[in-house]
């Protein structure tokens, strides 16, 4: 398991539009792409590569099924799980439902962990 | 030597600007009253006249990551580019380019350094929410050079509560240490009870509106024996899963020192409680 590398998925697509609109339009091909040349690459070098991280597949199944769920009860940083999906899903749901319906969809479907201490986000 | 003119500690709520520039029909329905409540607030600010501003806040994995996490960082840059796209598409924040003084972070870095605090350093450093908004709501014509502080409330494990009120008063003596005539205020912000991506994130109220009063009561009467023995990183974590932005206000604390607020003001918004502090130094005439 790499929280630091789930982590990091969301921390370099988040942060990209062009990213985040194919991880919007086509998750699988985006986290494979990101896996093969954007994962690897040192942060904020374009020229060195790391080869420490990879993804397990179960990672690999929540961030391709957008799983907020799975990714919190990994351990994903709540600031970055919650931004990232905000970002794909917060325009449709308050179109459709209106304001804020996404955000409260999200914790509706965190409510068993109410009352319990929540999986750790230290990496 | 430079004077602390002002101290301000409040919360940064992201949402100020849309929320009260939107039409009218869309506005909710706190929208006037909490322009009211800022504007009021800023002329704390605006009373004290100051020449610089030493701004407090955290960054929110915008420029900083955990591929190198400092715990306290100070920005030493002649000027400051704001707002992130991921800010601007979530937020609806405008960019802002603040300047910068590279005279005083100098100073201030050497005395934190000799205070043992070991502080990061950025030359190049763009700013985030954390600073942007209390320079929309405290002082938006963004006419004043900035000092910026980050420290980490946000990537465990984190410093412990006691040494966040250690370094405001590690700040606070710096500060009065810099040979200057200039007049500084110090602006920080954090969050009461907040929680964020969890099961109680976006509620009515926070998370913990009985740590919200609380809070609120230790802040206005300065308070900082009853924090520090009550507040912890896991208390800070049962009250909701961001709230130790808390921290920040301990900091703030303990720039103006264990005194009663001069100045204390909030206000119970849809899931967050808002909260605004000024104090000032002995003698200053309000």
């Amino acid at each position: 398991m790499s929280k630091y590398y789930v982590n990091k998925f969301l921390f370099s697509v988040e942060r990209d539009p062009q990213l985040l609109r194919r991880y919007t339009e086509n998750p699988d091909a985006c986290v494979s792409t990101w896996e093969q040349s954007i994962g690897p690459r040192l942060l904020n070098n374009e020229v060195e590569f790391s080869t420490v991280h990879g993804l397990t597949d179960e990672e690999r199944r929540a961030l391709v099924d957008h799983d907020f769920v799975a990714l919190f009860e990994m351990g994903a940083h709540f600031f970055l799980n919650l931004t990232i999906f905000i970002g794909i899903y917060d325009e449709p749901y308050a179109a459709k439902q209106g304001p804020l319906a996404f955000q409260r969809l999200f914790a509706e479907k965190l409510q068993h962990w109410r009352g319990s201490d929540y999986p750790s986000v230290e990496t | 030597m430079a004077k602390l003119v002002a101290t301000l500690a409040s919360t940064h709520h992201p949402f100020y600007l849309k929320a009260t520039t939107a039409a009218s029909e869309d506005q909710i329905p706190q929208a006037a009253e909490w322009k009211r409540k800022i504007e009021a607030y800023r002329e704390t600010l605006t009373r004290a006249e100051p020449d610089i501003l030493v701004m407090i806040g955290s960054d929110h994995f915008h420029q900083i990551f955990l591929d190198n996490y400092p715990q306290f960082l100070i920005g030493k840059a002649p000027a400051y580019d704001a707002t992130f796209y991921n800010e601007e598409r979530e937020f609806g924040l405008p960019r802002y380019r603040l300047s910068g003084d590279e005279d005083l972070p100098r100073f201030l870095h050497q005395s934190l350094l000799d205070q043992n605090f070991d502080f990061a350093f950025s030359n190049e450093l763009k700013i985030d929410h954390s600073i942007v908004c209390p320079i929309i709501t405290l002082r938006p014509q963004n006419d004043l050079p900035i000092v910026p502080i980050y420290t980490n409330i946000f990537a465990p494990p984190l410093p412990a509560p006691r040494r966040f009120f250690d370094l405001g008063r590690a700040i606070r003596r710096a500060i009065e240490a810099y040979p200057s005539d200039k007049k500084i205020a110090a602006i920080g912000t954090g969050h009461l009870s907040l929680e964020l991506g969890g099961p109680r994130q976006f509620m009515e109220t926070g998370p913990d509106p009985a740590f919200d009063r609380q809070a609120i009561e230790w802040l206005r009467t300065g308070d900082a024996d009853a924090i520090l023995g009550s507040v912890t990183h896991a208390s800070l974590d049962r009250s909701g899963n961001a709230t130790h932005g808390f921290l920040n206000f301990i900091l703030m604390l303990g720039v103006a020192g264990p005194e009663e607020a001069d100045y204390a003001d909030h206000l119970d918004l849809f899931h967050t409680m808002e909260a605004y502090f000024t104090w000032y130094p002995e003698g200053f005439a309000q």
